[in-house]
């Protein structure tokens, strides 16, 4: 673990934000996971999204479980607020905290084993509700915390640290979340910052339930030769729906270099745009069945799809579907909420 | 103790002589061999041949490898000439040039390793690193043009820079009793060299080749050694003793002094038996100004240099009440503090340029400005003024600075009517030349523009083979620090000259390299970067030390603010050293560098991947770091320009792919008391 701090000194020609913010002013305390932990490369795209995006850190809620994943946010974003949920329970906080107050970008970070083990039940509820957050799985397929032990999303295929083999096939959160009726769903890897942080800037201006499902090397128990979520195997078998991803913020037009034909843009909901550059043949990631089928056909040729897998930008969130009122629950005073006699008098003599 | 190309194990001593990089593969990572014998003096004679042996081995292989290079390289070149290359870190300079202040020190004294040890209290180890290097460690730290401090790292994060200069002033101040580690002259060689001027040039020329047996004669035409030191530096800035220690500890080695005697023909100098001579005269004459009345008013106005050699040696001690002082380099700063001191009440220091053009130093100027010495800039002498034969005043135009399309200046008079300042006395510091009246013209010395005599830049030996220059008197004013680089070099050629060797085949540096981990996350230096402020040097009362010549003005830091500041320093020399070989690409160098400076990107040429990094690196001083290609066909490039060296890439690497590994340099001298070396125990202190 490393002891110090990291030093304040920073480039004197470090890019300035429109909050009039550097990079360095998203970060938090050092990482104390294992140095080279796939999770800490998950948080410096999550504070490059941010910073981008110019989002005011005081506007964002980190919501987490528990496992090495749900430490991370306390090495990132310093002066947002956050919670440490009970293992697996995070979705509630989140639908929670959400209703109080939608008008907070809702950050949730889980593993392999907070959601696909023992949250599972809460995940997805949360998918199938809309509910407006980004969640980010960082996955690494086993439980590095408890030594290494195979997690839900292990490959048949791999093999432990210790040579066992796994006995169960894997489960595909992605594919999963898509069946559920989440409205974003993108795969990526975290030793890829260039895909990572265009698509945590596409699903943060996402309207709904993103998710996005990264594989992130453990580096300590699942970085051998026979796991398939190593670095070197992610490298070997990535296959990405578009050899560019790019988020174009609000107000920007696209540049010439972006041809049409093999590019797709696809307008989020805020006015910005998610633009994937020589995206495959016949692949429309705004259709929900040719995304299972790429899904189920990379996998059968034993690779990992990553990019944007699916997206709907049209879909209702939850706060669409309940009908709640604009104005933050949190924020409702006695007089919103309780309207006086003679407005329950009015409404009762409207049902006589 | 002369150790070079030595170590000890199991108490005898072996033969090391390191292999570049590019040769590991072949010969290993150093050549070594037992000498088998436990006694040093036999060692250090037995070395010799097989270092050569070693040496040769090493050039026969480097030849067959350039060769093969050769082939391939034509044909890789062709194919990549848009690609950077792998970066030669065996290059000397390579490392050198990341540790800045070093690299700017004109004798290379290795700045962030005596820092370390002043922050450990070793102020005796301090001294003796600093006192291999520069000679006058004591001096140095209250007089130097310090050419480290503005290249101090720590101002590229927008900082002030660590006080090296005075940190250095700590190690002598605090060394205690150094002189059991001052080497003893050996056992004469028979060769006899003779040094004219006993400035800092020619002292560092006596100790280089004192100690290597060589009989050396000291002319002076003054009294006592010291030259410029003695006589131009004022005691309140330089107390006589600490010039006293420093120069005594030289002579003391044994070099034979010959005081008031000015070398008056080199002609007949050059018919007694000296086998060469090194000619470290200074420049030793002020200029004067010839304007209306200087010759009526000479009694009052003064040459700056002479006035102040002439209150060294006590012949003046007093001045009129109002004294004017013309220039705006250091000497005026020492004349004008010096008046003050004597007894003047009004003193005025007199400009011709504007105030930012001035040549002093920084904070010699603000220390005049502290006592109150106003001064006034932009304004062009015209005349001495005087009333019944006696100087009472003096006439300045008004004029402004104009600069051209090229940064050329020139002062154009306001057209204001002139201005008249009163004054006893005037104090002329308006530069310093040379003069070689003494030298004839006929004996084999050319003479080359502005009447200086012709001396290589390298060797500094002069058209005639016998004779050196070094110091102010080689190539006109510079600093101390510039005499101790040029006497160091000279040395190395009298040497060469002395033994019939090439003159132009100049020794190689040591360097050494050496991991400093010492557990998964701990280093043998301390990296967690201090975020104080430069610590500001403690004062004398003004009240004493305005009425008295000799109160040192500066008391020097105390060893908690020594500690404190030495903290300061990013120790620069640690240097961050990759291993391709181990690098996994994670990412976790990148995020944790708090400076950006680590990319992995394509390769390209150096100017398009100086933009492409996570922050261009525009500051082509200091060099990109490239790494050979990656398993993702990527390469590592560092950006050496803003490294902090804090080592949190080296901390958070899973895979030990970056290492903090110490670079030690050292200029290579005919003297080395191996700073490299733990001095009581007798070994490399890095191995």
């Amino acid at each position: 673990m490393t002891y110090i701090t990291k030093p304040v000194n920073h480039h004197p020609r470090l890019k300035i934000n429109k909050l009039g913010l550097t990079r360095r002013d998203y970060e938090g305390p050092v990482s104390t996971l294992c140095a080279g932990c796939g999770h800490d490369s998950i948080s410096a795209a999550i504070v490059e999204a941010c910073f981008q995006l110019n989002i005011a850190a005081h506007q964002v809620a980190k919501l987490s479980g528990i496992g090495c994943s749900s430490k991370t946010p306390g090495y990132f974003l310093k002066q947002s607020h956050g919670f440490n949920s009970v293992h697996g329970r995070m979705p509630s906080i989140a639908t929670g905290a959400n209703l109080a107050n939608h008008e907070l970008t809702y950050l949730g970070v889980s593993g392999d084993g907070d959601t696909a083990s023992i949250g599972m039940g809460q995940f997805v509820h949360a998918v199938r509700r809309q509910l407006n957050v980004v969640y980010i799985i960082e996955n690494n397929g086993t439980y590095g915390l408890t030594k290494g032990q195979f997690s839900a999303t292990s490959d048949i295929e791999s093999k432990s640290k210790y040579g066992e083999d796994n006995l169960f096939p894997a489960i595909d959160l992605a594919g999963m979340a898509i069946h559920l009726g989440a409205s974003f769903v993108a795969r990526s890897f975290s030793g890829d910052k260039e895909q990572l942080v265009p698509l945590m800037k596409a699903a943060l201006s996402h309207k709904g339930f993103s998710l996005i499902d990264v594989i992130s090397p453990c580096v300590t128990f699942n970085n051998h030769k026979n796991s398939t979520k190593s670095y070197d195997y992610i490298r070997e078998h990535n296959d990405s729906v578009a050899s560019m991803t790019d988020f174009i913020p609000i107000g920007n037009t696209i540049t010439g270099s972006y041809k049409q034909g093999k590019n797709l843009d696809i307008p989020l909901h805020d006015g910005s745009i998610l633009s994937l550059q020589k995206i495959s043949k016949n692949y429309n990631p705004e259709n929900k069945i040719e995304a299972i089928k790429k899904i189920q056909q990379s996998e059968q040729q034993g690779k990992v799809l990553t990019g944007l897998l699916y997206i709907n930008p049209k879909a209702k969130d939850l706060k669409e579907t309940l009908d709640i009122v604009d104005t933050p629950l949190n924020k409702l005073v006695e007089k919103d909420l309780c309207p006086g006699k003679e407005k329950i008098n009015q409404i009762n003599s409207s049902l006589k | 103790m002369d150790t070079k190309y030595l170590f000890k194990r199991h108490n005898t001593w072996w033969v090391k002589v390191a292999v570049p990089r590019t040769l590991k593969k072949e010969l290993g990572f150093d050549l070594r061999e037992s000498l088998k014998t436990h006694d040093l003096n036999e060692a250090q004679k037995l070395r010799w041949p097989i270092v050569d042996q070693f040496k040769s081995k090493i050039n026969i292989a480097r030849a067959r490898l350039e060769n093969k290079n050769l082939e391939t390289k034509s044909l890789i070149n062709a194919a990549t000439h848009n690609h950077m290359p792998v970066t030669d870190t065996s290059d000397p300079q390579y490392y050198h040039k990341v540790v800045d202040c070093q690299y700017a020190c004109p004798a290379h004294t290795p700045v962030p390793e005596y820092i370390r040890q002043i922050s450990q209290g070793n102020y005796a180890d301090a001294y003796m690193i600093n006192w291999d290097s520069n000679v006058f460690p004591g001096i140095l730290g209250r007089t130097c043009d310090r050419p480290c401090e503005p290249a101090c790292r720590r101002t590229r994060t927008h900082e002030k820079p660590v006080a090296i200069c005075r940190l250095k002033r700590v190690a002598y101040d605090h060394k205690g009793d150094i002189r059991d580690r001052l080497p003893k002259a050996p056992k004469k060689n028979g060769k006899k060299i003779a040094l004219i001027g006993a400035g800092p040039a020619s002292l560092t020329v006596a100790r280089d080749l004192v100690t290597l047996g060589y009989e050396l004669v000291l002319f002076e035409k003054d009294p006592q050694a010291g030259g410029l030191m003695r006589t131009n530096i004022p005691a309140f800035r330089l107390p006589v003793e600490v010039l006293d220690e420093e120069v005594n500890q030289i002579i003391n080695l044994g070099v034979e002094t010959r005081f008031n005697s000015e070398i008056k023909s080199m002609k007949s100098l050059l018919e007694e038996d000296f086998d060469a001579i090194f000619v470290g005269t200074g420049a030793p004459k002020g200029r004067d100004l010839f304007i209306d009345s200087r010759e009526e008013g000479k009694k009052n106005i003064h040459i700056g240099i002479d006035w102040l050699t002439s209150i060294a040696f006590e012949h003046t001690t007093s001045i009129g009440k109002k004294v004017i002082v013309l220039g705006g380099g250091n000497t005026a700063m020492d004349c004008c503090r010096s008046s003050l001191r004597l007894g003047a009440e009004d003193v005025k220091v007199i400009v011709r340029s504007p105030f930012e053009d001035m040549k002093a130093s920084e904070w010699e100027i603000e220390d005049a400005m502290e006592e109150r010495i106003p001064i006034i800039d932009n304004h062009v002498p015209k005349k001495f003024l005087l009333k019944k034969g006696k100087l009472v005043g003096m006439e300045f135009e008004k004029v402004k600075p104009e600069y051209d399309k090229n940064g050329k200046r020139s002062l154009i008079p306001t057209g204001e009517n002139p201005i008249i300042m009163e004054c006893d006395d005037v104090l002329v510091a308006i530069g310093q030349y040379n003069a070689y009246q003494w030298i004839e013209r006929d004996i084999g010395i050319e003479f080359g523009e502005w009447d200086m005599p012709v001396v290589d830049k390298t060797t500094f030996q002069s058209t005639h083979k016998k004779i050196f220059f070094g110091g102010d008197a080689a190539w006109g004013p510079e600093n101390i620090i510039w005499a101790v680089a040029h006497g160091h070099q000279a040395a190395i050629s009298i040497d060469k000259l002395c033994k019939g060797e090439d003159l132009t085949n100049r020794p190689d540096p040591m360097t050494n390299l050496v991991s400093q981990k010492m557990g998964v996350h701990e280093w043998s230096y301390d990296n967690d970067i201090s975020q104080d402020k430069r610590f500001l040097v403690p004062h004398a009362d003004q009240k004493v030390s305005l009425k008295n010549l000799k109160v040192e003005v500066e008391l020097g830091y105390d060893e908690k603010l020594a500690f404190e500041e030495a903290q300061r320093c990013l120790n620069c020399d640690v240097q961050t050293v990759f291993t391709e070989s181990k690098c996994i690409e994670c990412d976790a160098c990148v995020d944790i560098c708090p400076t950006d400076t680590i990319n992995f990107i394509a390769n390209d040429s150096e100017e398009e991947l100086r933009k492409k990094l996570r922050i261009p690196a525009i500051n082509k001083d200091q060099d990109l770091l490239v790494s050979e290609q990656l398993a993702t066909k990527r390469v590592m490039v560092k950006d050496e320009d803003m490294c902090v060296h804090c080592g949190l890439c080296a901390e958070r690497c899973p895979t030990a792919a970056w290492d903090m590994q110490t670079f030690l340099y050292e200029e290579s001298r005919t003297y080395s008391n191996c700073t490299s070396m733990d001095i009581k125990n007798n070994q490399p202190k890095y191995a």
